[in-house]
């Protein structure tokens, strides 16, 4: 009897360099320095960090440079369980949107340091950094947001950014 | 049928590395140039699509990425296609003819300098019996070569002339990134790349970005002083299976041509998307081009070769021809697929 072929494997690899461009470059030397950069729409005024170089509303460049602070608010969460390939941190953990002081869109970043069922929006939040040795043009010289003891954000504080 | 023209066109210099911008910020002033070209204001473009792919860039929607350079906010109405921009500009056209816009923003980017664009095509082959091979798209363009070398009138001594002439052409585009003068005995005595292929057949690996502007009726008139008339655009497309085509002649570019009346009068200029030399010949061929035609006095895709972005230049290229005063009918010709597999003709006329 003829066997039927159920499934094949055909691995594909391809290698990319990738090049950030002119305002992503001045965001991740930044990091490097352990200062955010962000980039401000000369239309609406809007900060957007990390930057790509354009108002992704207006399409003009967004040549203004504004450091933005790495405190912050979290604007919505969730709790990670999944395993998935290719991840570096073993779950369960908290991935959230958090706005930077000073910015007008949300960043992605962990938060540890904090138990998962006090995790909430609005709560204030301060990166941690890797050491001054350690600082690298990497989105990795932030380790994570951790809490700070702060009074909760006002909801209509981020409302805008949800 | 609507009167749809081409009113404007604008390119980032092709470069064979750009280095220090990413898709957006290459994209950025391109757009900006074809839109205050046109007059037609950001807002009141009715239709915005680009041809790009993301396996260019190697992240996974990037094309969403590349609307950040329009603006689109208040909400648009957009689309993208997997392809080279020049299909873009065919959605575009239908949907002016459809009645629902009068204008519309055609834009297309892809920086081949990011991985090996030479495999990366192989990920459009057939994934299960032809692409674990990995045969590059310089191979497959060589067993088209041999095809064409073996059944038809294509001799080395053509194709090392086509290569010449398109880089001699360059000289006068300064967006084209491979120009000079070069002897064809010397081509000649080059070492093969991929037998029957040398280094001057095949194209170079380029990083850039184009914008058109399509408008219809009375508004192309305002737009501009010569608005390229679209006359006829049709494309066509052959299997997926290299082995059932006929690899030396062309097919689907003789039923695009046949559709967009190419052999109907005569023209000034023909910009065809050949990023190999054979394929130029196969090409002049199945559109029966007459001597008399300059083809590609841009240097096309042997001068510059910026993936997804090759054909849509080819179409502003042409249509540039006519609004400079130069060109009265002229030709455009894209292609998209191994081997030119699917094939679009477009006839523009002042």
């Amino acid at each position: 009897m003829t066997e039927i072929v159920k499934s094949i494997t055909t691995p594909i690899r391809l290698e990319y360099v990738y090049r950030p461009g002119r305002a992503t470059s001045r965001f991740l030397r930044g990091l490097a320095e352990g200062r955010i950069l962000g980039q401000r729409c000369p239309v609406t005024g809007k900060v957007y960090v990390p930057p790509r170089g354009a108002s992704p509303t207006h399409g003009v460049p967004t040549e203004e440079e504004v450091e933005v602070r790495d405190t912050g608010t979290v604007t919505t969460f969730c709790i990670v369980r999944i395993p998935s390939e290719g991840l570096s941190i073993p779950p369960p953990f908290v991935a959230a949107h958090i706005l930077l002081d000073g910015a007008d869109i949300p960043f992605f970043a962990l938060i540890h340091e904090c138990p998962f069922d006090q995790v909430r929006m609005g709560m204030r939040v301060k990166a941690v950094w890797v050491s001054k040795e350690e600082l690298a043009p990497t989105f990795e010289s932030i380790r994570y947001f951790k809490p700070l003891d702060e009074p909760d954000a006002p909801f209509e504080s981020y409302r805008e950014h949800l | 049928m609507r009167d749809v023209a081409i009113v404007s066109f604008a390119q980032a210099p092709n470069v064979r590395c750009e280095t220090e911008r990413n898709e957006v910020e290459m994209l950025m002033p391109v757009v900006a140039e074809a839109l205050a070209a046109s007059g037609i204001a950001r807002g009141e473009i009715g239709f915005t699509v680009s041809g790009s792919c993301d396996y260019i860039a190697g992240q996974p929607f990037a094309f969403v990425s590349g609307i950040d350079a329009v603006g689109p906010w208040p909400p648009i109405n957009e689309s993208h296609v997997e392809m080279d921009g020049a299909f873009a500009l065919y959605e575009a056209w239908l949907k002016i003819q459809s009645g629902e816009v009068d204008s519309a923003l055609v834009y297309a980017f892809g920086k081949s300098s990011m991985g090996d664009i030479a495999e990366v095509l192989t990920l459009q082959l057939d994934p299960y019996t032809v692409a674990p091979l990995w045969p590059d798209a310089v191979s497959l363009a060589a067993l088209q070569a041999r095809v064409a070398l073996d059944r038809s009138r294509v001799t080395e001594r053509a194709m090392a002339e086509v290569a010449a002439r398109s880089r001699r052409s360059a000289k006068a585009n300064p967006n084209a990134q491979l120009r000079g003068d070069f002897d064809v005995d010397a081509l000649l005595a080059e070492p093969y790349l991929v037998a029957p292929l040398r280094k001057h057949d095949c194209p170079p690996v380029t990083d850039g970005a184009a914008a058109v502007v399509l408008a219809a009726g009375e508004l192309a008139s305002r737009s501009c002083a010569r608005p390229a008339w679209i006359r006829g655009i049709d494309h066509r497309i052959e299997c997926h299976s290299l082995g059932a085509r006929d690899l030396a002649r062309s097919a689907s570019t003789e039923i695009a041509g046949e559709k967009a009346g190419a052999f109907t009068g005569s023209f000034d200029v023909a910009e065809l998307h050949a990023p190999f030399t054979h394929q130029e010949l196969i090409l002049c061929s199945a559109l029966r081009m007459a001597p008399s035609v300059s083809v590609n006095p841009s240097g096309g895709a042997l001068a510059a070769n910026a993936v997804m972005v090759t054909g849509l230049i080819r179409l502003g290229e042409a249509a540039a021809r006519i609004h400079a005063g130069d060109a009265r009918r002229v030709l455009a010709h894209a292609t998209s697929g191994p081997c030119l597999q699917q094939n679009l003709v477009c006839v523009m006329e002042a």
